[in-house]
């Protein structure tokens, strides 16, 4: 019985971890936020100081190639790729904290919305 | 010892340091979390002369990790230095903050929970409950370090972002594990760093690494004299600044507000962030691809 419980519990626990690091984040954010425009799409600048946020606040867990590191996830897929402007704003601002993804909401929006632009700046690294 | 110490800073510097934007609180927490695996070591410094007293420097070291995304924990190991006095270790205070809701909110709150074992010499403000004031600070050290207060507290954490600012307000409620009643204090703060969007210079001095605020700070009484009377207050302005991986300074004057309160006080902070300390460990936290 115990056997079966244990066995039960690991079948659930690495389904949520499936469903996590298979971008189930994404179903959550609402379609308002997911249809928001970046007001930083047009400037120029913005993948720049996006970078140095990047650097920042993002390199420690991600990597400074934002190729991942150990399980904290590369950033060059072509989930992150596909995914809007807004899709990526509302993860910033939301966090994923029952999977170990932080809120940034401390970062004023402006700057999560430049981080958003050097996002989709980096390019997709066909491994991951 | 001098081996030890080179060592424990190559190991240091070995990780990743941060500097991510923190608030410049001293006494009021917000609801933003260590991130998971990281250390933040922080060194909070007061300086202050009470009425009638000798002035004096307490120092708090705080040591807090990101156990989740949602669960930080914290250990302080404070002291003080008394002028015409001696030097004294006044106790440790064990915390943990957690976020009950997993998403941003207008205001989102945070449940605290702390255990305290620290002596009556101890002047670290790192919160003014019931109807602590100017005459807690005066006494003889030897007096306040016989008196002992093993005392656990709870803190509701309310806490807002909007337009760049963060406005955080705290309830707290004390207790002593022995006896006295429950007493209770509050905090308020609001902060905004000095420029919202991201800068393209790497300058340490771009704006962008720079916020101010203000805290007020005081007593609400205790279960039986509930109230703003008979217990102090404290305002000031506060500025921090996070120099790009390096530590964040922060300073604040403290002003007295009644007659309770010590006139001044001054605070300064020093804090480091260690990211991903969790690795060394072996310890990884699930992403989010």
């Amino acid at each position: 019985m115990v056997r079966r419980l244990t066995l039960l519990a690991l079948f659930a626990f690495s389904t949520v971890l499936y469903a996590a690091s298979n971008g189930a984040w994404l179903n959550k954010v609402p379609q308002p936020e997911r249809a928001r425009a970046n007001p930083y799409a047009a400037d120029g600048n913005a993948v720049v100081a996006g970078s140095i946020l990047y650097k920042r606040d993002c390199a420690s867990c991600h990597g400074d190639d934002a190729q991942g590191i150990g399980r904290h996830p590369s950033l060059r897929t072509q989930r992150v790729h596909d995914a809007t402007d807004g899709d990526l704003h509302w993860l910033l601002t939301n966090g994923s904290l029952a999977h170990g993804m932080p809120s940034w909401s401390r970062l004023p929006d402006s700057q999560r919305w430049q981080l958003t632009r050097y996002l989709h700046s980096l390019p997709i690294d066909a491994s991951r | 010892m001098r081996r030890l110490s080179i060592l424990a800073f190559l190991l240091v510097l070995s990780f990743g340091s941060l500097s991510a934007q923190e608030l410049p609180y001293f006494v009021t927490y917000s609801h933003h979390m260590e991130e998971p695996g990281s250390l933040d070591l922080e060194t909070k410094a007061l300086a202050g002369t009470p009425r009638d007293g000798n002035s004096f420097g307490a120092a708090a070291l705080e040591f807090e990790y990101g156990t989740t995304a949602w669960w930080t924990s914290e250990l302080y190991l404070e002291g003080q230095k008394t002028a015409q006095d001696s030097t004294i270790f006044t106790g440790f205070r064990i915390e943990n903050r957690v976020r009950p809701l997993m998403r941003e909110h207008w205001i989102n709150p945070v449940l605290y929970f702390e255990f305290e074992n620290i002596n009556g010499a101890n002047k670290s403000l790192l919160e003014v409950v019931g109807h602590d004031g100017n005459d807690d600070l005066t006494g003889a050290n030897a007096e306040g370090r016989a008196e002992k207060e093993r005392e656990a507290e709870l803190k509701l954490i309310l806490s807002s972002n909007a337009k760049g600012w963060n406005f955080s307000e705290n309830i707290v409620a004390e207790k002593n594990l022995k006896h006295a009643p429950w007493e209770f204090g509050y905090a308020l703060a609001a902060s905004r760093p000095l420029r919202l969007e991201g800068g393209t210079r790497t300058s340490p001095f771009a704006l962008q690494n720079f916020a101010a605020g203000a805290e007020l700070y005081g007593g609400l009484g205790d279960r039986d004299s509930f109230g703003l009377h008979e217990t102090s207050h404290y305002f000031g302005p506060s500025l921090n600044w996070s120099i790009p991986s390096g530590p964040t300074i922060t300073f604040s004057p403290n002003f007295g507000l009644n007659d309770h309160s010590a006139p001044r006080l001054y605070r300064f902070g020093v804090a480091y962030e260690i990211g991903q300390v969790s690795r060394f460990f072996g310890r990884h936290h699930q992403g989010v691809r």
